[in-house]
């Protein structure tokens, strides 16, 4: 680990994404997350990579799509009426299973919205996105530090899974200034080691053809029952999430996001005023660590859960899902690009205690 | 005995699915013998479009990409970017290309991406079944403009449209090195289109910049036409709306 630096949220996750191997990346920009594209296109250029500012959203995705079909580590960042637009190209590439990685600094919505945080965007991050039958590897970090971590392994993740890596930020993670550490560099692996990769050097019976058609139901109903099987590793064996002042817990939050450090302050307080309250935070929401509050949801002494999202309430459905109704759930939301306080959440908590 | 003729080793031997009369089969070849000429053969990637050419990935026999509808500038981009001494070309129709794709195919011709696109003009939506398509003729029909195209009414309403004239408009632009529109119509314009593609793969590969080649193509299905009239309505009225020539080249201007 190097020392700790200043850094903005939206250039330590440039940086990171280089320390894990990222060396194409193709844009467009949406605030609030420019300075991905603004650092990435000096940056990736120093260590041999290429950059694109793209004319598009569906562009810069789809260029996505030709670099990491042609074996290279390739990325795109945006923010939510930008993601929705590259929704298309997601779905090709979930198909094609071409290993990337896409960061969605969210704003608030419907439509363009407003350029402050929101949650909004967590049905679309985890639910597929775009048209058909699949999923993501969904992280949403708390922290920036946390970030970067989860992006220096992204690109190992994807192309173990070939699956794409999607990073649900928002409009906080990407302004907000934190000191953050970096991991020593990794290289892109040669794109000739892909087995997948169009490199231009095979014909034949070796050629290699990245692809999404199958016209066939006899041939494409194999295809998506092997994208489901994925996902079902992906729930096995990357499920991530926090559990903060759980063990003793009589009273659960649960956030994603940077929610998730203001739920962490709130339980620090209401602990100081002797309410045993703890912490759910899911770190990867797709796939969803629903056994882990499946396990809390068993306790006898766990009395309910709250859910605070800055939307109208998207992650609570998997909430209650995951808890089959053993326990009672609230919800604390905050929509438009207002962003909860702690003391909002320890009233609302102290509420329900009553 | 001595060979004469055959099939380049570009192609696969998988049968195509063009229709009887069209003349992708014959672009398809120009691309392949090309490649196979100018030493290629194991340094090239190919872009599929979505139309009439979404298997395109079938018949070249290399490494191939197919795109999202309009998006293979884009992608053709990237893979250049990421392989940057290799051919890079892509493959579309005139819906793909000229309507859906324009902000691509524009963009990436002004960048000046050192990559070939092979543009194939009949005029209509071939696949989806012979709508009107952004390079349809004023009075010819298609399926949404049954009576034909109508750029307005006698009032002056706009009804269908102006058609596009794709290889002018890229000219205007600094990024492109080559632009040449071509037709297959008989076996001298054949062997002009086959130079036209050898040129933009060569100015390709000398890094050049931009490379584009539009064939002008009939579809006998969709226009409801014998493969020999549409031949003939390629020569005798689309030459008239699209007429042949080189549009741009540096080489030259020097």
């Amino acid at each position: 680990m190097s020392e700790k630096k200043l850094m903005k949220g939206n250039e330590a996750v440039a940086e990171g994404a280089i320390r894990g191997g990222c060396r194409y990346f193709f844009g467009y920009p949406i605030t609030p997350q420019n300075e991905i594209p603004e650092y990435m296109s000096w940056r990736i250029r120093e260590v041999g990579g290429d950059f694109i500012q793209a004319e598009s959203e569906l562009a810069a995705i789809n260029m996505v799509y030709g670099a990491a079909g042609a074996g290279a580590r390739a990325m795109t960042s945006s923010s939510s009426p930008g993601v929705s637009l590259k929704q298309e190209g997601i779905s090709y590439i979930a198909m094609a299973e071409l290993p990337c990685v896409i960061v969605n600094m969210t704003r608030s919505g419907p439509g363009l919205g407003g350029i402050q945080p929101s949650q909004g965007d967590y049905f679309q991050a985890t639910k597929g996105g775009g048209h058909g039958d699949y999923h993501l590897l969904t992280y949403a970090p708390s922290t920036v530090q946390e970030a970067v971590d989860l992006l220096y392994d992204a690109w190992d993740k994807s192309e173990k899974y070939r699956v794409p890596v999607f990073i649900l930020g928002d409009g906080i993670l990407g302004q907000i200034m934190e000191p953050v550490s970096f991991k020593p560099m990794k290289e892109m692996p040669d794109p000739e080691t892909k087995d997948f990769a169009t490199t231009g050097k095979h014909h034949g019976k070796d050629r290699r053809i990245v692809n999404s058609l199958y016209i066939e139901p006899e041939i494409c109903e194999p295809r998506n029952l092997e994208l489901q099987e994925k996902y079902r590793l992906l729930a096995e064996n990357e499920t991530m999430c926090e559990e903060y002042h759980c063990d003793d817990a009589e009273y659960i939050i649960t956030a994603f996001g940077s929610v998730g450090r203001i739920v962490r302050t709130a339980v620090d307080d209401l602990r100081a005023k002797g309410l045993k309250v703890g912490m759910i935070r899911p770190i990867t929401v797709y796939p969803f660590p629903s056994a882990v509050y499946k396990k809390y949801a068993d306790k006898a002494s766990v009395k309910g859960f709250l859910d605070v999202e800055l939307n109208a309430g998207q992650m609570i459905e998997d909430v209650k899902l995951s808890i089959e109704c053993k326990k009672p759930v609230e919800f604390l939301g905050k929509l438009g690009g207002y962003v909860v306080s702690p003391e909002e959440i320890c009233e609302k908590v102290m509420e329900v205690l009553k | 005995m001595a060979t004469v003729y055959k099939k380049s080793a570009m192609l696969t031997d998988t049968p195509l699915h063009y229709c009887p009369g069209c003349t992708h089969g014959i672009a398809h070849k120009l691309i392949a013998e090309t490649i196979e000429e100018l030493g290629l053969v194991d340094n090239v990637v190919g872009i599929a479009p979505v139309g009439c050419g979404v298997f395109a990935y079938n018949y070249f026999n290399c490494d191939m990409q197919e795109a999202a509808h309009g998006r293979a500038p884009a992608v053709a981009s990237a893979i250049k970017r990421v392989h940057k001494n290799t051919a890079v070309f892509s493959y579309q129709g005139d819906g793909d290309l000229a309507s859906i794709g324009m902000a691509e195919i524009v963009h990436a011709a002004t960048r000046g991406e050192n990559i070939t696109v092979i543009f194939i003009n009949n005029a209509i939506y071939g696949m989806t079944g012979g709508q009107m398509a952004p390079t349809t003729l004023e009075g010819q029909k298609a399926t949404t403009c049954i009576y034909g195209r109508q750029v307005r009414s006698a009032e002056g309403e706009v009804i269908n449209g102006n058609p596009i004239h794709v290889s002018e408009l890229l000219a205007t632009l600094d990024g492109p090195a080559y632009i040449e529109r071509v037709m297959l119509t008989d076996p001298a314009n054949v062997m002009k289109a086959k130079k036209a593609v050898k040129k933009a793969f060569e100015y390709q590969m000398a890094k050049k910049g931009f490379t584009f080649v539009e064939i002008m193509s009939g579809c006998p299905t969709n226009w409801y036409m014998s493969p020999a009239d549409a031949l003939s309505f390629v020569k005798n009225e689309m030459t008239k709306k699209y007429p042949l020539g080189v549009f741009k080249d540096i080489e030259e201007a020097k």
